[in-house]
């Protein structure tokens, strides 16, 4: 650089009063034009969705009644409820969620602790991450290739899996997530105690992180509790009363999906109604996990 | 501040060593932990070049220098840190108790229950207090529950914090200020009872007063145990260090007891560093 600082003189503060009023104005006005563009977008979104809930509540408050968790699904025009459906659907979920938490859990400790920048690490998160953002009606179909085919029938069992299969991601990125937060510092205060690492791992990180994790959980319960595809291939449905795994199950959003394509009114008041205990339960497991995650920052 | 005749003794610093062997049996009648032609490398970079260096029994070593000189990677070679990382290792010899605990011979978990540590922020695991300093003991011993319950409160009180605790052992360790949680970090390094304590910048987290009663802490601690300390602060060396190390680009410089180091030290570098010209 040639210029020295003595031969750039100050300019001293703008003279000039109109160019500065002019670009005031282009500003004010590109800024209304932004944040009226903003505020536009959110109001449409809100209108959909109150639009939705209010028609869900409108309809299904309705059609809610104690006949709905007392009876089982019923022939039109015979009284009937949505008991077997409410059981399936917590069966499946919960049973589903059991099995994909352990293994989401272990495979997102191990990215975290033991194949950071592995090879192997990457594909198997790069797997995890395309399952977790794969169509859920192809997880129904591959289920029912390798679980329904072969043993005969449709069953609890399968829809299970199907399920499990969905839990196993969410858990894997938020445990992954979860860890991945944690300092090496902590890590190093263990293991610089004399820890072996599995102890570092079980005794210290996933109790730091266990608040996350448990978010994760819950997200992935909420996830599969309104999960309608893969179930349609794999547990089917049953009017039936049964919670025998080995036979064809039925479940909430199985049940909405027949019934509200059905021609009769008492059919889809029930559809309605359990659209709505869907919502609820989602949404309150999305308030619980997030009170989780609030208490642990 | 008072220098033991041990200390000015130490025939440290001087960097001609002939005939390995009977050098290190010599170094070690006094030294707790002798540091012979140590190298560190990360990856191709070589971070450490001949390090020689005796931490004296039951002294204070400080170690002082600008960053990146190596004083921390030093600190972490010492309860072989450094191990958790791919890429980084050591050759030459730390000698302990007459092994030299950078070879694979010695299991890393035996050495860090020899040789504990205190970083720089404290690092309370998600525990109860109790639970905190059991989790180290339990790693090493088999106590029973009274005999767990008495080194606890040893250990609490050697860290001056059991006064402030005694009533809440059973409450969680994040509830903890600050400064107590680093003096629970130092009782729970002790707990274990370890021969040496390497304190990794363990005050530059902390406010003045806390800073004060860790310093006060570790002039207790060293009637029992060998300590190292990594300071950027000269006056904190100054006050707690029996002999002191400067160490600049990897290499070690000087080293002497405290007061003649920053009083007259032998090297023009150490002398630019304690007068403030770099770093």
């Amino acid at each position: 650089m040639s210029l020295s600082l003595s031969s750039m003189p100050h300019p001293g503060p703008r003279k000039d009063a109109a160019m500065a009023a002019r670009l005031g104005a282009s500003r004010k006005r590109a800024d209304i034009i932004i944040r009226t563009l903003c505020i536009a977008a959110t109001v449409i979104g809100l209108v959909l969705l109150a639009s939705i809930l209010i028609t869900l509540f409108y309809r299904g408050f309705d059609a809610l009644s104690l006949r709905v968790f007392t009876h089982i699904t019923a022939p039109p025009g015979s009284e009937g409820g949505l008991l077997n459906a409410i059981v399936g659907s917590l069966i499946q979920s919960v049973i589903g969620t059991a099995i994909g938490t352990p293994i989401g859990m272990l495979v997102g400790t191990y990215l975290a602790e033991y194949a950071k920048d592995s090879w192997l690490g990457n594909a198997v998160r790069f797997v995890s991450d395309i399952l977790l953002s794969a169509p859920s009606i192809l997880i129904g179909l591959f289920v029912y290739q390798i679980l329904v085919l072969p043993f005969g029938g449709f069953s609890g069992w399968a829809g299970i899996a199907a399920l499990a299969i969905i839990v196993i991601p969410i858990v894997v990125r938020t445990t992954e997530d979860m860890l991945q937060l944690i300092p090496n510092t902590l890590r190093e205060a263990v293991v610089g105690l004399g820890a072996p690492k599995w102890k570092m791992i079980v005794l210290v990180c996933w109790r730091s992180a266990i608040a996350g994790i448990m978010t994760g959980i819950l997200l992935a319960v909420a996830r599969v509790a309104g999960e309608t595809a893969p179930l349609l291939f794999t547990s089917l449905g049953n009017n039936a009363w049964s919670t025998d795994l080995s036979k064809p199950m039925s479940s909430l959003p199985v049940t909405i999906y027949s019934f509200a394509g059905s021609p009769f009114e008492d059919w889809i008041a029930l559809a309605w109604a359990g659209a709505l205990l869907i919502t609820l339960g989602v949404l309150s497991l999305n308030i619980l996990a997030r009170t989780l995650l609030r208490s642990r920052t | 501040m008072s220098l033991s005749t041990e200390t000015q003794n130490q025939p440290t610093g001087s960097k001609s060593f002939g005939g390995m062997q009977a050098r290190s049996e010599a170094a070690l009648n006094d030294a707790r932990v002798a540091i012979r032609n140590l190298d560190f490398f990360y990856g191709d970079n070589r971070a450490l070049k001949g390090i020689n260096l005796d931490l004296p029994d039951r002294q204070v070593t400080g170690m002082i220098g600008p960053s990146g000189c190596g004083k921390s990677t030093l600190l972490r070679i010492l309860n072989r840190m450094y191990s958790l990382y791919p890429g980084q290792r050591a050759t030459g010899e730390v000698l302990l108790d007459g092994q030299n605990i950078i070879s694979d011979a010695v299991g890393v978990n035996e050495l860090r229950a020899k040789v504990g540590m205190v970083f720089q922020k404290p690092t309370p695991f998600p525990m109860t207090i109790y639970d905190n300093i059991a989790f180290g003991i339990k790693l090493h011993e088999k106590l029973s529950k009274s005999e767990m319950g008495e080194r606890i409160e040893w250990a609490l009180t050697r860290a001056a914090l059991w006064n402030e605790v005694k009533d809440r052992l059973d409450k969680s360790a994040l509830g903890l200020s600050g400064g107590q949680q680093q003096r629970l970090c130092i009782a729970r390094t002790i707990a274990v009872r370890p021969e040496v304590i390497l304190f990794d910048e363990p005050t530059s987290a902390l406010d003045p007063i806390s800073t004060l009663k860790i310093e006060e802490l570790i002039d207790e601690l060293k009637r029992d145990f060998t300590i190292a300390i990594v300071t950027h602060n000269m006056q904190q060396a100054a006050r707690c260090a029996d002999q002191v190390a400067f160490f600049y680009l990897g290499e070690l410089i000087e080293v002497a007891p405290a007061a003649q180091l920053f009083t007259a030290p032998k090297h023009p570098k150490t002398q630019e560093y304690i007068t403030g010209r770099f770093g």
